[in-house]
């Protein structure tokens, strides 16, 4: 994983648009958030292998980035992103990690199942 | 005579802190471990710090962590069960069991080491835990192995009283350490890096006893 590129991430985007993808988004605190510290309250949620298909898709910010992709009927948005896989040519794969290297958020994209 | 102990646990690394001493001094008393590891807990936040697993990579990275760690303790057989991290509590119930089930008909264990259902923190924890007791308790009672169970919720022994089974694993700690390190995208310990920390007084009193509840089945 290396830290985002903006330029390289919104080529990739441009070139996912107007197809059926795949999609895994998640959002987590991780399971031990509240034994570790009753004060906060763990929440976590992820959809794998959804079906969707965007017609404008953008990556904003500056580290920690969002991406915002505009569906027919709706939206999907992810905050918090600061990682992608430069070694995954086919699939879009992002990150966000705390500053102990924790992911926090993930946003993915392929055209084949995860 | 020779214990079969068959240990059921969800994720990679939830041997290496609680359990993996016990099972070391177990094996070189001669014991026969299989170790049947529901999840690849893929769904884990830790990714080595800096990153260097991603959601794609982490099942494969962990497994092979959990395949060293076993070869660090000892372990003879390994089963990898192919549930998904976090859904055991919503996995069906039948086929859990149906997993379990088969393994203790196999192995026909003196002895099954799990989570205590309800005081293990982690919702895959406790369900793993609850399949584990539903199942032997299917049992008839004098068919049902000795359970031994790890609890760390906050206040579990409010609920549950003082563990029952102490283990002494202050000669075991080299393999503990190594167990422990092998999950490196999980823990960072700098306490262990040190290639004398099993002989360190501070690592010993931390990790020296390994602590379990006998399950009372009704």
């Amino acid at each position: 994983m290396l830290p985002i590129q903006i330029v390289e991430i919104q080529n990739r985007l441009d070139a996912l648009r107007d197809q059926d993808l795949y999609i895994h988004l998640e959002l987590t605190t991780g399971a031990y958030a509240a034994h570790h510290d009753t004060t906060k309250h763990p929440a976590a949620n992820f959809i794998t292998n959804a079906l969707v298909r965007y017609g404008i898709g953008s990556i904003s910010g500056s580290d920690p980035y969002r991406v915002g992709l505009k569906m027919d009927k709706g939206w999907i948005y992810a905050e918090g992103l600061t990682h992608y896989d430069e070694t995954d040519e086919e699939r879009l794969i992002m990150a966000g990690h705390d500053s102990t290297g924790k992911l926090v958020v993930a946003l993915q994209l392929s055209r084949e199942p995860f | 005579m020779e214990q079969r102990i068959l240990v059921v646990l969800p994720h990679p690394d939830d041997e290496c802190f609680g359990l993996s001493g016990t099972l070391a001094r177990r094996i070189a008393e001669g014991a026969q471990v299989t170790y049947a590891c529901l999840t690849l807990g893929e769904r884990a936040r830790n990714m080595g710090n800096p990153p260097f697993a991603n959601r794609i990579t982490l099942p494969q990275i962990r497994k092979g962590e959990l395949e060293q760690s076993c070869r660090a303790i000892g372990i003879q057989d390994l089963r990898l069960l192919g549930f998904h991290d976090k859904t055991l509590e919503f996995e069906d119930q039948d086929l859990l069991d149906l997993k379990i089930g088969e393994l203790l008909a196999e192995l026909d264990p003196s002895l099954v080491v799990t989570f205590f259902p309800g005081f293990a923190v982690h919702p895959d924890h406790d369900a793993t835990g609850a399949a584990v007791i539903r199942t032997i308790g299917k049992l008839q009672p004098a068919a049902r192995p000795p359970v031994h169970c790890m609890a760390f919720s906050h206040n579990h022994r409010e609920s549950i009283g003082d563990p029952d089974v102490e283990v002494d694993v202050s000669s075991y700690l080299k393999q503990k350490i190594a167990s422990i390190l092998s999950h490196r995208s999980q823990f960072y310990v700098p306490q262990l890096l040190d290639k004398n920390a099993h002989k360190s007084r501070e690592v010993l009193e931390r990790f020296g006893t390994e602590r379990f509840w006998t399950y009372k089945f009704a």
